[in-house]
């Protein structure tokens, strides 16, 4: 399996993004997948497209992308939290 | 790593606002008199929550973070503000939905990717029901200071 490029962004690359990229790490260890997590700023994403696999977001995506997208907001509240890691899994696991 | 500053003085509690602007710029004014933050700093985080909607329904009362890009930050601080009615906010990651939020964690970063620890206990904050009912109902600014720099582990 491809070592696969996880982009975790919200809007300031301060605040949510450090905590969402931090439980996309454990999660990952916890299923024992190896990813490449880069955290960002929305408004950097241009310079990724090529290159990323999957976005995991707090904050709205505007555009289209090649990759599949995924709203990382029940990292924050918790709500929904179990769907949204199963989600994430899913997607790291794809061939 | 420089110190959190927050103590009784940085919590307006009973706040009335007209709006979300309106609240932001009342604590956002605060921590800029205080000297923790640049004055751009407030149309800084009145754009940015535009732009990018801080507002998070939890299982207790809503809340929103403001925040802003760390070039507005003169020292890592935290304002919060417990509305005496809510406003509404626009929901993190939501194209048009907004929530009514009753209180406001507004944060000034002074660093990029850090303050995990910080950060996971304040979304640890927003998933804790009773103590966001506490932010509500305790009226007494020294309790609420140390039972929330207790739970952000900042002590």
């Amino acid at each position: 399996m491809k070592k696969k490029n996880v982009l975790v962004a919200c809007g300031a690359g301060i605040a949510t993004s450090t905590v969402v990229n931090s439980a996309i790490e454990e999660l990952a260890k916890e299923h024992h997948i190896d990813v490449n997590l880069i955290q960002i700023k929305i408004a950097e994403i241009s310079s990724y497209i090529e290159t990323a696999d999957l976005l995991v977001s707090t904050t709205i995506v505007q555009k289209e992308y090649p990759f599949p997208v995924i709203n990382a907001q029940a990292f924050l509240t918790g709500i929904g939290l179990d769907k949204v890691k199963q989600d994430i899994v899913e997607e790291l696991k794809k061939e | 790593m420089k110190h959190l500053q927050f103590d009784e003085s940085f919590i307006l509690k009973n706040l009335e606002a007209k709006s979300k602007e309106d609240a932001i710029t009342q604590l956002a004014t605060l921590l800029f008199e205080k000297g923790l933050v640049r004055e751009s700093y407030i149309d800084a985080v009145l754009d940015r929550e535009k732009r990018y909607a801080t507002g998070l329904p939890t299982k207790g009362h809503a809340v929103a973070i403001p925040h802003t890009d760390i070039i507005h930050v003169n020292h890592k601080a935290l304002a919060l503000g417990v509305l005496k009615e809510p406003v509404d906010f626009g929901i993190m990651g939501e194209d048009s939905k907004s929530t009514p939020v009753s209180i406001i964690f507004m944060l000034a970063m002074d660093e990029e990717h850090s303050q995990l620890t910080l950060l996971q206990n304040l979304m640890g904050i927003f998933q804790d029901e009773e103590i966001l009912h506490f932010l509500m109902e305790e009226e007494n600014m020294t309790i609420i200071k140390e039972k929330l720099l207790t739970a952000l582990a900042v002590h």
